[in-house]
């Protein structure tokens, strides 16, 4: 009697366990607390919601469900790893932290474990060498593209030249403000400008004495590498200084309608990268707002849908999403691995059509990814902040960086990386 | 009834000075570091490794070290962040610079870095008290942020700011670097934690733990009746130092092997490591392991309680941890400032008399 009930309890306990595994299992180390909660609440809803629609529209992908592990980070490295040890041995597929810090706490951890990482426009840059981090992804672009595409901008407003103009770089003091330096200071010697280099401290509300600095010697052009609270209080002190707003351009993580909103009429006018177009009456919104929030299902409060960073969240679910199909198809199971899961994010090819299809039309720039180049294509557009309409504009079209540039430096950043690890750079 | 000491002669001076004069607290003792040394790492996975005993493990040394500056002789510092900062800056400088020498001379080493840097921090001591003291250890910590910050040599040049930690081996077993057996992490982290408790235990109740707090209740009588100042708060910053030192070294090393100082060594962290002294009990031993286990077991029960079991959004428990934490600390400052060790030696006087208490 009590074999056959410890019997029954280990058949229901493999029954219980055997679909849990056939899940598509996918973790969102967000933050929706701290002082980067602003960015980290959009990116994070638009992520799950992309998700949450595929499940609720087509069952997934494949035929096999998607399943959301939330945890908190706070944009903290140590509730980083906490989140990453509890939700890895679920069989997570991939990890996006949106995190530069937590990037490089992750980077030998999911090498050593086997589970890809995709940094979309952050992290590490030089990942993108595939050679070196086979298990580490960040296409489309990364931050020395978006420095070179700023530089790019610049030249193209200036007739070809930036000889003599004085730039200054606002920065986050870490590592994610940190990374465009070595690509300015390249690019500064190669085009004539003078680079001012000014820190801001974490969390970022303190910068009064940057932006006296930037009174004092009015440089020509403002650049700011900022994310959360930083950024809106740059527009604000931007504004109150009397910088011409024209002239002060962000990152894509410094350009959402949180960053600008505060400032009011003042913020009119800054401008910024991304990596996305905003069109909120893309198909995919509608079927999000049927299919998600009006079933109960949305992540957040369901503010968020459209804007910048929402759309972000969205495209970076899209890009695993699509890569899961991907592996499915090379593979030929539905119940991928994390293994398979990166030759299928390898092998991801993303064009105008297939975005079309997704009814994400010309959401982001067409790039393949391969064993050589794990970093895409790296375009990016500069968008204007409208006030008065309250939207952002998008000025250009995809601005390409300068590969001259970057590439010799992912390249000299990764073979470090390779010589400090032992590792012997070459495809899977 | 546990806790008798009916029958339990000492027969020496040595017998009755020993740490823990009750048999049954001696054979607790025992008990528990047969369970950690011989227990836990064969039980141990990843996620109980890096999520809870080694930062346990690791904020148990820092607590021990604060404890000794602030709960023994009586200096309030917050520069507990920008020290960790010192041992794990020295830590990567000397396992870049001598690849060689094993990491428990580097940890070692990076402790004795920390303990010189503290001891001229601390020189400020002799002349300010109290709340200008923490003010003026409040500028080391801003100060030493800084300094890794703007000088990249402490990086090694490395283009984002950031150290990692390279992979290194302790008889031939990985303990730092993304290969590290979860049982190595922990038990690294175990017997430093075991080796600094005891000099810990022993420094507290020998001659300088007793001028420390000499120097703690009331400086001018302490040097009345002959213990010098400028050597009692000098070793006890040096003494602190070492092992916050130490913790800094096995934090960037073994637990997180990349660390960007303003985010891992910031003022929250100085903040954390006074709220585990402050809720485990000034001035005990015990008490460190109690605030530090008490602050890294709480994030995580609650995610489990109120994430995993209950189904809460994430935002509203981590915005719930910082109430709790919050309110515990106003609780624990109001009505049991010795913390939970004082708690603990109630209970011991409580199961002393149990079941008869007059």
């Amino acid at each position: 009697m009590k074999l056959k009930t410890l019997a029954a309890m280990a058949l229901a306990g493999t029954l219980a366990a055997g679909p849990a595994l056939a899940e598509l299992v996918i973790p969102d180390l967000s933050y929706r607390t701290g002082p980067y909660a602003a960015g980290g609440t959009p990116v994070s809803d638009g992520y799950q919601d992309y998700f949450n629609m595929l499940n609720a529209r087509d069952g997934g992908v494949g035929g096999e469900m998607f399943r959301i592990l939330e945890c908190e980070t706070g944009y903290n490295t140590e509730k980083g790893v906490e989140c990453y040890e509890s939700t890895k041995g679920e069989g997570a597929l991939i990890y996006q932290p949106l995190s530069t810090g937590i990037t490089y706490q992750l980077i030998p951890k999911v090498t050593a474990d086997g589970i890809p990482l995709h940094t979309m426009g952050y992290g590490r840059t030089s990942a993108a060498n595939g050679e070196v981090f086979n298990w580490v992804f960040n296409y489309p672009a990364n931050y020395w593209d978006a420095a070179s595409v700023m530089v790019n901008y610049l030249l193209d407003e200036n007739g070809g030249s930036l000889d003599g103009k004085n730039i200054a770089l606002v920065y986050h003091n870490s590592a994610y403000g940190k990374e465009p330096i070595r690509t300015l200071e390249n690019l500064s010697a190669q085009y004539g400008f003078e680079l001012t280099q000014l820190a801001v401290d974490h969390p970022g509300q303190e910068q009064k004495s940057q932006w006296l600095q930037i009174r004092r010697e009015r440089p020509d052009y403002v650049l700011m590498w900022g994310w959360g609270v930083m950024n809106q209080v740059a527009v604000q002190e931007a504004a109150n200084i009397g910088f011409p707003m024209e002239n002060f351009i962000g990152n894509w993580w410094a350009g959402a309608e949180h960053d600008v909103i505060p400032a009011g009429d003042a913020a009119n006018g800054y401008k910024s990268l991304n990596m996305n177009r905003i069109d909120a009456s893309l198909p995919v919104f509608d079927d999000i707002r049927t299919l998600v929030h009006d079933a109960g299902n949305a992540a957040g409060d369901g503010s968020n849908i459209g804007t910048v960073l929402y759309t972000r969240g969205m495209y970076a679910a899209m890009l695993a999403a699509e890569a899961v199909a991907t592996a499915q198809g090379i593979h030929g199971v539905a119940a991928i691995t994390p293994a398979m899961m990166r030759d299928g994010m390898e092998a991801l090819d993303i064009t105008a059509a297939r975005m079309e299809e997704l009814g994400m039309a010309n959401i982001g720039p067409e790039f393949a990814v391969s064993c050589q180049d794990h970093g895409g294509s790296g375009l990016g557009i500069v968008q204007q902040w409208d006030a008065s309409a309250g939207a952002w504009v998008a000025l250009t079209d995809y601005i390409a960086p300068d590969d001259a540039v970057t590439l010799p430096l992912i390249m000299e950043d990764s073979a470090a990386f390779a010589a400090e690890n032992n590792i012997e750079a070459g495809c899977m | 009834m546990f806790y008798r000491e009916a029958g339990d002669f000492k027969t020496s001076y040595e017998a009755d000075s020993q740490t823990f004069p009750i048999k049954f607290d001696r054979y607790r003792f025992w008990a528990m570091l047969a369970v950690a040394y011989l227990v836990i790492p064969f039980i141990i996975n990843d996620y109980w490794a890096n999520a809870i005993l080694v930062p346990f493990l690791i904020y148990t040394i820092a607590a021990i070290g604060l404890n000794i500056l602030t709960g023994y002789c009586g200096q309030v510092s917050l520069g507990t962040g920008g020290f960790m900062a010192v041992g794990a800056y020295a830590m990567y400088k000397l396992m870049t610079s001598f690849p060689d020498v094993s990491v428990v001379i580097h940890v070692i080493l990076a402790g004795g870095i920390t303990a010189v840097v503290g001891a001229a921090f601390g020189l400020p001591s002799l002349r300010i008290k109290g709340f200008y003291l923490a003010v003026a250890t409040l500028a080391a910590q801003f100060f030493l942020v800084w300094l890794f910050n703007k000088v990249a040599w402490f990086y090694n040049y490395s283009a984002s700011g950031q150290i990692n930690a390279p992979e290194r081996f302790v008889g031939g077993i990985a303990v730092t670097g993304p290969n590290t057996d979860a049982w190595a992490k922990y038990m690294i982290c175990l017997v430093f934690v075991t080796v600094c408790a005891i000099i810990a235990r022993n420094l507290t109740r020998g001659t300088m733990g007793r001028k420390w707090m000499a120097i703690r209740d009331m400086d001018i009588a302490a040097e009345i009746i002959g213990v010098n100042p400028l050597q009692a708060k000098l070793t006890a910053f040096a003494v602190s130092s070492f092992f916050i030192g130490i913790s800094g070294a096995l934090f960037f090393s073994v637990y997180l092997g990349a660390v960007e100082v303003g985010e891992a060594f910031g003022i929250q962290k100085s903040f954390l490591v006074l709220f585990m002294v402050i809720i485990g009990g000034l001035g005990s031993i015990f008490g460190s392991f109690a605030g530090a286990g008490f602050l890294v077991l709480l994030p995580v029960a609650l995610k489990v309680i109120g994430v995993d079991l209950l189904g809460w959004p994430t935002d509203i428990v981590a915005h719930l941890q910082l109430v709790i934490i919050g309110a515990l600390i106003m609780f624990f400052l109001i009505k049991e400032p010795h913390g939970l060790a004082q708690f603990w030696r109630i209970a011991k006087e409580k199961l002393r008399l149990w079941p008869f208490p007059y």
